[in-house]
């Protein structure tokens, strides 16, 4: 497949990605939406994998919804499609089934979502540990719970999401431990009013939760998990609202085969870091966030961010984000005047604000809390793909690492097959916390290609010797 | 006001450390300057390659005590970056590469690297991963690699050791002469006042010499490495192409770089900011080419890099024309193999020791149309 030219390629084809790529399509702009998965939907209506028969859950509705209109719609979907290079303006590079090729438009939405964001304690890494991303990947797309018997700890609405799919999906759920207490929940309800219909999806949860039987520890986190002869035993702590450990609080220990533990979504800033457009550190949330205008356009000229890799809001705002995407392009573009365009955006807006209120409320609920890194013990792997531990990371900001690419020179923390896309979070912040400086001085890991690994033969493809374009030689 | 520094020096690369290092040890109060943190540019991203088989003729006899330096790290440095001593191959595929191989080899023994031919068979018995359609081969007993990431914590720790003062995030912008001192402008900082001053810039050599008044072009390449996931052992040399297009080595810990000059899109002002797509498959089809095995792996990751060359892509070492106790240092082809040994060579110049190999005169790259307009010292 060689270089192919359209006017707008979208990146993802998630609830953000779908939107924005059937808004501009239904303009008369030639769109391309590129997904490495099989199926367009992303997180949240992510389609089942397996043809058992399963719970019909709304988002499997509202999926299969989107699923249709696209393939109803004039963009062209492009499954199987990993990019793994944005270069040029813009030439997006792909490796899929048939082998890499490229397509090449002036405009790029990136709509590449969020990554999950666990914060390190004794035991993270060990067997039967998953995020709550991963258990709800396992959930959606093939029904299944991730053991017989799952504690599921962390922060925020995730928790109670992953917990009923559990009890849906026939496993057990030993205990919700959330970070979180129920006066922090209620000082989220007003945020949460302008969205009835999903507060009240949260009621029916822990209703759903109680029936079952599943006891909810509120305030408290997970201090270890260890492996035992039969499974695995998760410690429990009580916590303060900085996340620290409160002294003297009675730790409860539960005998599981499975944990499921998240603390919150980061946004997916691979390709925004890659093209080197302006990030800022949103402290609510403790993310980096690309800079963008109201039409989504990020600080470099084509390049627009909807959904989750923007800022971390739910799925109801990443659709509208998309669609507003959508018309900057076709604003941009020339296929809308700016009367048309803003008439259309202003409907939109309205509802996003109400959206984006609701997922901010949501997004602090997540996020981490400075304790919860303080407690990290030094031992403990920060960096799983090449095992650096949190000592190693302060030894070298002893030693005068204060940025985290320095760091990951020092320590390899962040080289691995995952790019840091794991621990670089929680590098930065140990750092930062060592320092006693800011995220903004700890920075981020440079973007660079491969976003995401690329096997050396399909790269390659086959050859002979006489096929490889050389340069001119080297002087002597 | 703080007293004046015996020596600054600008730029905290392999050039400047190393000269920096030796003026503290030699009881100079010393400032290291740098805009971002130390050996984060060329200097902690370049392939760590020691061959002699890329090497420019005529810096042979300095990048073979580079290389030794690099070995000896833990004794002079005091701390192992990962140097390790391999056999050097570089191989031809096709006759013309043949001829090339033959007649480099001969170029560079003549300059002292013992590099001599052998058969394919005696090549794959050096390196058994090597693609059995090689047609011809050349075998250099010194080769070998350094992890460049930790060229930055080993230095930094000797030049804390050593009591020289670093300053980090401190970009320079600018240089003012008063009183038979430099003054160094720093971006929202007091100037640092130095007695001696070293421009150690890498690929922003021709702006720091702007400073001066001195024209200097300085050309920039940008270049692009390629690093795989850790995979099983598939070779232990470091391996090459006649042409000089590749350069290939596997780490200890599984990971291979592949490398080799290829170039990406960048600049001095923006770095190297991005990699051409056909460049990589080009550079990397050349590795599979030399060791078939590397099919298995994954590309991890692909960095650019930026090098510096003069007009006539030697090296400039040695005091500034017509400014008095300022020096340059930077533009070295495989100048991190040599590196060691260049920053001790100026370092020698600068403390009045006879220097064991010949400075590299910048006066020679003075372009005359914008002549030096600062005050000369007596
Ligand atoms: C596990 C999980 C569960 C969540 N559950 C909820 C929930 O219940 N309710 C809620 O409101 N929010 C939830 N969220 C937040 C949710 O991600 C967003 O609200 C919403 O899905 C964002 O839509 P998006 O289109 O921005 O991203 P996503 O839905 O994540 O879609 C991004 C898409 O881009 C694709 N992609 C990424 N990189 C590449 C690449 N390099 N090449 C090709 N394709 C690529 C991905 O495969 C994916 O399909 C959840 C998030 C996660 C991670
Ligand atoms: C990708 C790549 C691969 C390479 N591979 C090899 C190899 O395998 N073997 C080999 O021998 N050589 C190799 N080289 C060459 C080698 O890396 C360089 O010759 C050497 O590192 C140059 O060192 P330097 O100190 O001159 O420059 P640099 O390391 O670039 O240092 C210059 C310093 O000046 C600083 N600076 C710039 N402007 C300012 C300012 N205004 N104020 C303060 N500080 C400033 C910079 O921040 C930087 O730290 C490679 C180079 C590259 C780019």
């Amino acid at each position: 497949m060689n270089g192919r030219a359209t006017d707008l390629v979208v990146v993802g084809a998630g609830p953000a990605g779908a939107a924005a790529a059937m808004q501009a399509a239904a303009l008369g702009v030639r769109t391309v939406l590129l997904e490495d998965e099989a199926a367009a939907g992303g997180q949240v209506y992510r389609a089942p994998a397996t043809t058992r028969d399963m719970a019909r859950s709304p988002e499997r509705r509202q999926g299969d919804a989107l699923r249709a209109a696209l393939a109803g719609s004039s963009v062209q979907v492009e499954h199987g499609q990993k990019v793994w290079s944005v270069s040029g303006q813009y030439r997006v590079d792909v490796l899929g089934p048939q082998g890499p090729g490229h397509w090449q438009a002036p405009a790029l939405i990136v709509a590449t979502g969020a990554l999950e964001r666990v914060v390190p304690f004794p035991g993270w890494t060990l067997p039967g540990v998953v995020g709550l991303a991963a258990a709800t990947i396992l959930l959606k797309a093939h029904g299944m719970a991730p053991g017989e018997r799952t504690l599921v700890a962390g922060a925020g609405p995730l928790l109670a999401a992953v917990a009923v799919g559990i009890v849906k999906a026939g496993g057990k759920v030993a205990a919700v431990v959330d970070l979180a207490t129920p006066g922090e929940w209620a000082a989220c309800l007003p945020a949460m009013a302008g969205r009835p219909d999903l507060l009240a999806r949260g009621a029916g949860w822990l209703a759903r939760l109680r029936l079952a039987g599943v006891p909810i520890l509120t305030g408290h986190a997970l201090a270890a998990v260890a492996a035992t002869p039969d499974g695995l035993r998760a410690t429990v702590q009580p916590v303060d609202s900085l996340g620290r450990p409160i002294p003297g609080g009675a730790a409860t220990s539960f005998e599981v085969d499975a944990v499921a533990v998240g603390h919150g979504l980061i946004p997916s800033t691979d390709v925004t870091r890659l093209l080197r457009v302006e990030h800022w550190f949103d402290p609510a949330s403790v993310t980096w966030r690309p800079a963008l205008d109201a039409g989504f356009r990020t600080t470099r000229a084509g390049v627009y961010v909807a959904g989750d890799g923007g800022g971390v809001l739910g799925v109801a705002a990443a659709g509208l984000q998309g669609r507003l995407a959508g018309l900057a392009v076709a604003l941009d573009l020339g296929r809308l005047s700016q009367v048309q365009h803003d008439a259309r955006a202003e409907k939109l807006r309205r509802k996003l604000a109400r959206a984006a209120r609701f997922g901010a409320a949501m997004a602090r609920m997540m996020a981490p809390r400075p304790g919860q890194f303080a407690a990290i013990p030094a031992d403990a792997i920060v960096c799983r793909c090449e095992d650096v531990t949190r000592a190693e990371i302060e030894e070298a900001a002893a030693e005068g690492a204060c940025e985290v690419n320095q760091l990951k020179a020092w320590t390899r923390c962040g080289m691995g097959p995952c790019q840091g896309r794991v621990c670089g979070d929680t590098a930065a912040a140990l750092l930062a916390q060592f320092h006693a400086s800011d995220r903004e001085t700890t920075g981020l890991f440079t973007g660079r290609t491969p976003l995401r690994p690329l096997p050396l033969d399909q790269l390659t493809g086959e050859y002979g010797y006489a096929d490889i374009t050389l340069p001119p030689p080297a002087p002597l | 006001m703080t007293e004046a520094f015996d020596v600054a020096v600008v730029g905290a690369g392999v050039m400047g450390a190393t000269t920096a290092l030796h003026l503290a040890r030699a009881g100079m109060r010393t400032a290291l300057i740098d805009r971002g943190a130390i050996c984060r540019e060329a200097s902690g991203v370049n392939a760590g390659t020691l061959t002699l088989h890329m090497t420019r003729a005529v810096l042979i006899p300095y990048a073979i005590r580079g290389r030794q330096l690099w070995l000896d790290a833990p004794d002079w440095l005091g701390m192992d970056a990962g140097a390790r001593a391999t056999p050097g191959l570089s191989v031809a595929f096709t006759p013309a590469e043949r001829d090339m191989l033959e007649h480099r080899a001969a170029a560079r023994r003549a300059e002292g690297a013992p590099i001599e031919l052998v058969t394919p068979a005696q090549a794959r018995a050096i390196e058994p991963g090597l693609n059995g359609d090689i047609i011809a081969a050349a075998h250099c007993a010194l080769d070998g690699h350094v992890t460049a990431y930790l060229t930055g914590r080993a230095y930094r720790r000797a030049l804390v050791a050593a009591g020289a003062t670093l300053m980090e995030q401190h970009p320079v912008a600018g240089i003012d002469r008063a009183g038979g001192q430099f003054a160094i402008r720093v971006a929202g900082q007091p100037a640092v006042r130095a007695r001696r001053l070293v421009l150690a810039g890498g690929v922003w050599l021709e702006a720091m010499l702007g400073w001066l008044g001195l024209h200097v072009p300085v050309k920039c390449l940008i270049n692009q490495l390629v690093v795989t996931e850790r995979m099983r052992p598939v070779m232990r040399s470091v391996l090459g192409i006649a042409n000089g297009l590749l350069s290939l080595k596997q780490f200890e810990n599984g990971t291979v770089l592949i490398g080799g000059g290829w170039q990406g899109i960048g600049d001095p002002a923006r770095g190297g900011v991005e990699a051409i797509p056909d460049n990589l498959i080009g550079n990397v089809r050349l590795a599979r080419a030399a060791i078939p095995a590397l099919a298995e792996g994954r590309v991890a990751r692909i960095w650019l890099g930026l090098e510096s060359e003069t007009a006539d892509a030697l090296p400039m070492i040695g005091p500034l024309p017509g400014i008095g106790d300022a020096y340059v240092i930077g533009c070295v082809h495989s100048g991190y193999t040599s590196g060691p040994f260049m920053g001790k060579l100026l370092a020698d110049h600068i403390l009045d020791r006879e220097p064991e190999l010949p400075l590299f005169d910048p006066a020679r790259l003075v372009q005359p149309q914008r002549a030096a307009t600062l005050e000369k010292t007596p």
